[in-house]
């Protein structure tokens, strides 16, 4: 056989074994499957205790359960607790575990698990607490065979709300030694992962609540934001949550598009310690500046809600519209930076991660307006990692946007940070009144006074322009017409149970 | 022997520098494996509680020399990230990386030998000349921008594949290999149209060559010069070429592999850098250093079979 002959028919054989095969590749069994894209892949850890990362923590909500666990309306409900109960001094809660329930091993959940775990996640057993409020548990005593009490050092309202999040799951205390053991009590359990390319769930059929409609989840990741369309469009993807605007336009029709709220509170959040943002003045002039209908409509089609204090509008009980406090007035603006000494404007740079691409746009457009008043604001892109340990962790920045969330449902965590001697008080706000008036918190007596207190506080950030406040943003959530039942939380959750497929 | 001596050390200097400066590399950029990982929930203790934990408070020298040793050994670590053994987790994308890899590197010689065979045949042709033009065209795209016209044209247009629907060789291999055809195509074609143009360059200008009249003096046909004579001179420098190629499509598949969303070494090096994943990242990066170098070795040995002048030195 001559060469040429050998070459055709070789390559006669692959294309049609790729016209054979390829054609196939979108034919999956729907009625017991869906395939969800994410950005990245859980790497900071899948032990809850360890989950820092919101895009990890809405993922394990699936997996793990708290003694308490919060609902799509912003409740607490219980989970593996049963019921619980406090102690007239708001020293010691009580939690009666659930009847039957199991971990996804099939194992009965023990006293000796919730006592393990809530010392886990305290830092008791050594390794670092991710929920600050936790230092605050001075012991965990097993009462019977099914009541665990968690003593308290100083009475804290928002405890039930940290009880329920992710870093205080219940797990098993066999998995100290042995990471394999690692399994939770939700609704779905962990079946495998292969970094970087998928992660796979199954319904676990054992669980105590509502059960779970779809029996196979594949979280497939796709960092790269240029093919996430691509993914949906072609039938590799059936869901994809926080799209932007710009990406939805572009979705085939076999797509419904849903809109809600992202829950966090984006700003150009200005760093106190550095002139001239120690200048009320001048950080008032900034907020006349900036026009938030304007960056709405060019970045997000006008979608999103404006905010003027950090609180979003799904903390319903706490939230306070406080988004006309600056209406657009760059007159004023100049006023205001002419008295503040800076007559002829100023320079800056305002820091932004470069993966977060909604930040990006917002950036330019703010610092296109800022230029209308004399500022000049630069716009420095740095990665990830950077921004953590210069901006969030070193403090060493002029001004950043960026989104802040809650890590916990409590107006707590949205509002601690800018107490001045707070940790993570990235902002360096410092502020007496304002920390006055935390401290006064923990003596209010009841609900309403506290509610007053977390609304007096965001109006201190409001007055003060503590940050160029600009909006919650809408999560648009991509869903194949084929499922329906996505249901958005007040807080970060992808809550797989209650997705279905649709009736025909 | 004393060729092989000065190979090996060279081998041997070159994965230490590689590694010894993507450390200090790693040492310069802000942030490391447990800003990373702590993420927005690190306060001041828990940062050094885990710095510890990972072993990143040792001096630079102690933790590259620790790291060098265990690599001898074939212990590449534990990933930061993921906790499981970089070993076991590079072992599980190798194949990923090499088919991509081979495929491409197949699809250079399929596509070149021949093309470039014939358009020296038919060199005065109409067809030969419209070739040309398409050659240099397609060489002056970039592999990931003809990633992203492959996958809107055969992908989204004609459907002959779904965007993004990889699918990983132990569920299903035919598939996992009919979704790597594009995106090696996308890798071979600029290189392909690069060998075409050189093999038949060399096959012309072989030609002219006087053995070249002497065998058809000797009754030979015009296949036989072409392929027993002409063809073995011509193709020594698209050895060297095809060489040269598989160290850039390694390099070339890392970039593909973001187009395609092929969860190969490319993103998970990516990844790796941004979360300061030091194991991974340094495993990644010294086994690309020891590929390209081996590469270029049998490339050397090839080079000694093809060319008989050669072995006298």
């Amino acid at each position: 056989m001559s060469m040429k002959r050998i070459m055709a028919m070789a390559s006669a054989a692959i294309i049609l074994s790729v016209a054979l095969t390829g054609c196939s590749g979108d034919k999956k069994d729907a009625s017991s499957s869906i395939v969800v894209g994410i950005p990245q892949d859980l790497e900071d850890s899948l032990d809850p205790h360890e989950a820092v990362a919101a895009g990890t923590k809405e993922i394990l909500f699936n997996i793990y359960e708290g003694l308490l666990k919060p609902d799509e309306t912003g409740n607490l409900n219980p989970a593996v607790a049963e019921d619980y109960s406090v102690s007239e001094d708001g020293l010691t809660y009580s939690f009666t575990i659930r009847d039957g329930i199991t971990f996804q091993n099939g194992k009965k959940v023990t006293p000796e698990d919730v006592k393990y775990s809530i010392e886990k996640s305290a830092g008791m057993m050594g390794s670092p607490s991710l929920i600050p409020a936790f230092s605050n548990i001075s012991e965990v005593v097993i009462r019977d065979d099914r009541t665990v009490d968690i003593v308290l050092a100083s009475p804290d309202i928002d405890f039930p709300a940290y009880i329920a999040s992710i870093p205080a799951s219940i797990i098993p205390a066999e998995s100290a030694n042995d990471a394999s053991k690692l399994c939770g009590t939700g609704p779905y359990k962990f079946v495998s992962r292969s970094p970087q390319e998928n992660i796979i769930l199954k319904k676990y059929d054992g669980y105590w609540g509502t059960p779970a409609n779809i029996e196979n989840i594949t979280l497939k990741i796709i960092p790269n934001a240029d093919s996430i369309v691509m993914n949906l469009n072609g039938g590799a993807v059936d869901m994809f949550a926080r799209l932007t605007a710009t990406q939805t336009q572009q979705l085939s029709d076999k797509f419904n598009v849903l809109e809600g709220e992202m829950n966090l509170v984006q700003a150009v959040y200005l760093n106190h310690a550095v002139k001239p943002f120690d200048n009320v003045d001048v950080c008032r002039a900034l907020s006349y500046a900036v026009d938030v209908d304007n960056i709405l409509e060019l970045t997000s089609d006008g979608k999103g809600y404006p905010v003027g204090s950090s609180m979003f509008p799904a903390f319903k009980k706490y939230y306070v519209d406080l988004s006309d406090t600056y209406p657009t007035d760059r007159e004023k603006a100049k006023e205001l930076l002419a008295s503040a000494g800076y007559p002829d404007g100023f320079s800056f740079s305002i820091t932004v991660p470069s993966n977060y691409q909604p930040h990006v746009e917002a950036a330019q457009v703010v610092s296109q307006q800022l230029k209308e008043i004399g500022v000049n604001a630069e716009i420095k892109l740095v990665e990830w990692n950077t921004w953590l340990s210069d901006v969030y962790a070193g403090r060493n920045y002029e001004a950043t946007l960026i989104g802040v969330d809650a890590s916990s449902l409590t107006a707590t965590a949205m509002l601690d940070r800018f107490v001045s001697d707070a940790d993570n008080n990235f902002t360096n706000y410092s502020n007496a009144e304002y920390d006055e008036l935390f401290k006064s918190l923990y003596q209010a007596p009841t609900e309403e006074s506290r509610i007053e207190i977390y609304k007096e506080l965001q109006k201190n950030l409001a007055d003060n322009a503590a940050n160029i406040y600009i909006q919650d943003m809408t999560e648009f959530v991509a869903l194949s017409d084929k499922y329906e039942g996505y249901v958005y939380y007040p807080m970060y959750v992808q809550d797989f149970a209650k997705l279905k497929i649709k009736e025909q | 022997m004393k060729t092989a001596v000065r190979k090996a050390a060279a081998f041997i200097i070159t994965v230490l520098l590689v590694t010894l400066f993507v450390f200090i590399a790693f040492e310069l950029i802000p942030g490391d494996a447990a800003t990373a990982k702590l993420g927005t929930s690190a306060t001041p203790e828990a940062y050094e509680a885990l710095r510890e934990e990972l072993g990143l408070t040792r001096p630079f020298f102690v933790r590259y020399f620790s790291w060098l040793f265990s690599f001898f050994f074939g212990d590449m670590g534990t990933s930061y990230s993921y906790g499981v053994s970089v070993r076991s987790m590079l072992a599980s994308k190798l194949p990923i990386t090499l088919t991509l890899t081979l495929m491409s590197f197949v699809m250079i010689i399929i596509l070149s030998i021949p093309i470039g065979v014939l358009s020296s045949k038919y060199e005065d042709r109409a067809g030969a000349k419209a070739l040309d033009v398409l050659g240099q065209l397609t060489m002056s795209v970039p592999p990931f921008f003809l990633g992203i016209l492959i996958t809107y044209f055969f992908g989204m247009v004609l459907r002959l594949f779904t965007p993004g629907g990889f699918v990983s060789y132990d569920v299903n291999p035919v598939r996992f290999a009919a979704y790597l055809f594009f995106p090696s195509l996308a890798i071979a074609l600029p290189k392909a149209a690069m060998s075409i143009k050189l093999l038949k360059t060399s096959i012309l200008s072989e030609r002219k060559l006087d053995y070249v009249r002497t065998a058809y003096s000797r009754g030979n046909s015009s296949m036989d010069v072409m392929y027993k004579h002409v063809l073995k001179n011509a193709i020594i420098p698209v050895i060297t070429f095809l060489g040269m190629t598989l160290a850039d499509i390694v390099a070339g598949s890392l970039v593909i592999e973001q187009v395609f969303s092929i969860p190969g070494y490319g993103r998970l090096l990516i990844t790796s850098i941004s979360n300061r994943d030091y194991p991974v990242v340094q495993a990644i990066i010294a086994i690309i250093a020891m590929l390209v170098i081996i590469i270029n070795l049998i490339v050397d040995v090839l080079y000694q079979v093809m060319d008989p002048r050669l072995r006298g030195n």
